[in-house]
C-alpha cells in the first residue's frame, strides 16, 4: 500500500541497531517477535543484550499473538513534531500490553480517540509506512 | 554507617534572570548563577574545591564540571557531570554532603544552566531518524516511541495522569487546583515568569489539551537561566554571611527506565527515595512546613505529594483542592511558583527556595512561611523514573 521511502517519509523513523534489528524485520514481515528467555520464560521488551530477570545470554526472539490491552492512553492534540499536520490531529497514543505481559508504545487506530478506552481488547494493524519500515498500530478487537 | 545527617549545610544560594535569554550562551548561565551563590554565601571563588554541573542537553560538551569550574576560576579536587534529568539538581546536594564528608572536597559548588526557550531541541522540519529529532542525545526509547507521534515529556506524563484517573477517579480539576496554586505563589514572586498574570481553575479548564488528559495549563514553562547553591560542612557553615540550611535527610531511587518497563505509573521513586530521607532526619511527613516538589507537570506534584506521605495513594486529588497546598494552607507547596510559573531549570531553584525559605527573612514577607524550620525538595527526571529527595532545616537537632 506504500510508495514512501525512507527519503520521502518526514514523521520520525526507527534507527535499527544490531540489538533490535530483529524486532523492525518482524514487523516487517507483519509476524510481530519479541524476545523471550529460554531460561526463565521471561518476555522483554525494549530489545535487550541479555535478559534482564535472570542475566543469561538466552534471549530468542519469539513469534507473539499481537494481541494485547490497552492499558494507558492520551490524545495527541498538539503536532509533536512540524512534520505532523493539521490533518493528523487528534491521534490516540497508547501503552498496550501484549497478551505475553510486556507493553509497547503505539498508536489505537480504526476508532474515534475519544472511544479508546484502558482495558480495551485490541489487536496489531501492521502499518508500511516507508518500503523499508513497518510500524505496529492496533485496533479494537471485534464484538469485545 | 555514619550517618551524614546534619554534617553539611547548603550556604549559599543564586540565579540568572530566568526566562527568555536568546543572546546569552549556557557557560555564561552557569557562570553567573554561580557568582550569585559566592556572592550569597560570602565566599571566594578560590575557597571552592568542588563542582558539580548538569550538562545541558541542547549543548553538550566533553568534560563540562572542569571547562565550568575553569571559566570561574575553580580548580576542582572533587568534580564531576551528573545526569539524572530532573533529579540532578537535588542528587547535587546529595553527592555534594557524600563528597565533603568523604574529604574529597570543603566546599561544592553545584550549578545547572540551561537555555531551552532560546535553543530548539527539535528541527524545524522533523525530517530524518528520531534520534536527529532529539539533537543527537538519545533516550533508548525514542526508535519505539517517536515513530508513532509520542515526544518525552507531555506523553509520558499523560500517561501517568491517564493511569491516576482510571485507577483512583482523579479529574482534571484537581489537577488544576495544583496549577493555580503555584500561579498565586508565582505572584508573590518578582522574579517569577508568571509574576503578575493570574490563573484561576476556569483559565486552566479551558486550555487546550497538549496531549489529552493533560492541557497547557497542567505543563511547566520553557526557560532559559542558571542556578546555583553551594555546600559546605556544617561547621564551616557557621561563620558565613547567611544562616545554613543543613543537609538533615536525603534518598534517591530509580524504579524503570523506560516507560513501557514501568510497573507501575502512579508510584514513582518518591516513595522510597522519601522513605529513606525520613529514617536518615528522623521525621515525616508531618513534620514538614512546606514542599519545593517538582512540578514538570501537575500530574508529578500529585504523585509525589502522594509517595511523600502527606496523603495516602489515590487521595492527593481531594487533598490538594480547598487551599491545603496553598501559602498559609496545611503544607505550602511550591512557594516560588516551580516550574509550572516561575522558571524551568530542571529543578534546581526548588532547592534554593527551600534554603531561603528555611532563612526567614530572604524572601517577600508575603510568601514566608511563617516560622518554617524544616522543609523537603524533591526531584523528579528522566522518563519518570528518576527521583531525588532532600530534607533540609535551620536546625541542626
Ligand atoms: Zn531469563
Amino acid at each position: 500500500m506504500t510508495t514512501q521511502t525512507n527519503e520521502t517519509y518526514t514523521k520520525p523513523l526507527p534507527e535499527a541497531d544490531p540489538e533490535d534489528r530483529p524486532y523492525w524485520e518482524s514487523l516487517k514481515r507483519h509476524a510481530m517477535e519479541i524476545q523471550r528467555c529460554s531460561e526463565c520464560g521471561e518476555y522483554t521488551f525494549l530489545p535487550k543484550p541479555l535478559c534482564p530477570n535472570c542475566l543469561a545470554d538466552a534471549l530468542v526472539w519469539t513469534r507473539v499473538s499481537g494481541r494485547g490491552t490497552v492499558w494507558g492512553t492520551t490524545t495527541q492534540s498538539h503536532p509533536p513534531l512540524p512534520s505532523f499536520s493539521a490533518e493528523d490531529m487528534p491521534f490516540n497514543i497508547s501503552l498496550v500490553e501484549l497478551a505475553e505481559g510486556v507493553r509497547v508504545c503505539t498508536n489505537v487506530i480504526g476508532c474515534p480517540v475519544e472511544d479508546v478506552r484502558i482495558g480495551m481488547e485490541v489487536e496489531v494493524v501492521y502499518d508500511d509506512v516507508t518500503d523499508d519500515v513497518t510500524l505496529a498500530r492496533f485496533r479494537p478487537v471485534k464484538d469485545q | 554507617m555514619t550517618s551524614l545527617r546534619g554534617k553539611c549545610a547548603i550556604v549559599g544560594v543564586g540565579e540568572t534572570r530566568i526566562g527568555k535569554l536568546p543572546n546569552v550562551g549556557t557557560l555564561t548561565l552557569h557562570v553567573e548563577a554561580a557568582k550569585h551563590a559566592l556572592d550569597d554565601a560570602g565566599l571566594k571563588a578560590s575557597q571552592i574545591d568542588g563542582l558539580l554541573t548538569n550538562q545541558p542537553l541542547h549543548d553538550p560538551f566533553r568534560t563540562y564540571s572542569v571547562v565550568v569550574a575553569h571559566a570561574m576560576g575553580i580548580t576542582p579536587r572533587y568534580t564531576t557531570d551528573l545526569a539524572l534529568g530532573g533529579a540532578t539538581p537535588v542528587a547535587m546536594a546529595i553527592h555534594a554532603a557524600m563528597a565533603i564528608e568523604a574529604g574529597l572536597a570543603t566546599t561544592v559548588m553545584c550549578v545547572h544552566g540551561r537555555n531551552q526557550a532560546s535553543l530548539h531541541l527539535l528541527p524545524k522540519n522533523g525530517v530524518g531518524t528520531t534520534r536527529e529529532a532529539n539533537g543527537g542525545i538519545r533516550d533508548g526509547a525514542e526508535d519505539y516511541e517517536q515513530p508513532y507521534g509520542f515526544m518525552v515529556g507531555p506523553g509520558h506524563h499523560a500517561f501517568a495522569a491517564s493511569r491516576h484517573m482510571h485507577e483512583y477517579g482523579t479529574t482534571s480539576e484537581q489537577l488544576g487546583a495544583i496549577a493555580v496554586s503555584t500561579r498565586k505563589h508565582a505572584n508573590l514572586t518578582p522574579t517569577a515568569t508568571m509574576y503578575g498574570r493570574p490563573m484561576t481553575l476556569e483559565d486552566h479548564q479551558n486550555s487546550r489539551f497538549i496531549v489529552a488528559p493533560l492541557r497547557l495549563m497542567d505543563c511547566s514553562l520553557v526557560s532559559d537561566g542558571g542556578g546555583a547553591f553551594i555546600v559546605t560542612s556544617a561547621d564551616r557553615a557557621k561563620d558565613l554571611r547567611k544562616p545554613p540550611a543543613y543537609i538533615m535527610g536525603f534518598g534517591s531511587n530509580n524504579p524503570h527506565a523506560q516507560l513501557v518497563d514501568a510497573k507501575t505509573l502512579t508510584t514513582l521513586g518518591g516513595k522510597v527515595s522519601s522513605e529513606t530521607a525520613y529514617k536518615m532526619a528522623g521525621v515525616g511527613p508531618g513534620d514538614m512546613d512546606f514542599a519545593q516538589i517538582y512540578d514538570c507537570f501537575t500530574i508529578t506534584t500529585l504523585i509525589t505529594l502522594e509517595d511523600y506521605g502527606f496523603c495516602s495513594k489515590g487521595d492527593g486529588g481531594a487533598w490538594v483542592q480547598g487551599g491545603r497546598i496553598e501559602l498559609g494552607g496545611e503544607l505550602p507547596v511550591n512557594t516560588h511558583g516551580g516550574l509550572l510559573s516561575h522558571g524551568h531549570l530542571e529543578g534546581i531553584t526548588h532547592v534554593n527556595e527551600a534554603v531561603r525559605q528555611l532563612r526567614g527573612d530572604d524572601v517577600e514577607p508575603e510568601r514566608q512561611v511563617e516560622g518554617a524550620e524544616v522543609g523537603i525538595v524533591s526531584g523528579h527526571g528522566g522518563n519518570l523514573s528518576t527521583h531525588a529527595t532532600l530534607i533540609l532545616s535551620n536546625r541542626r537537632n
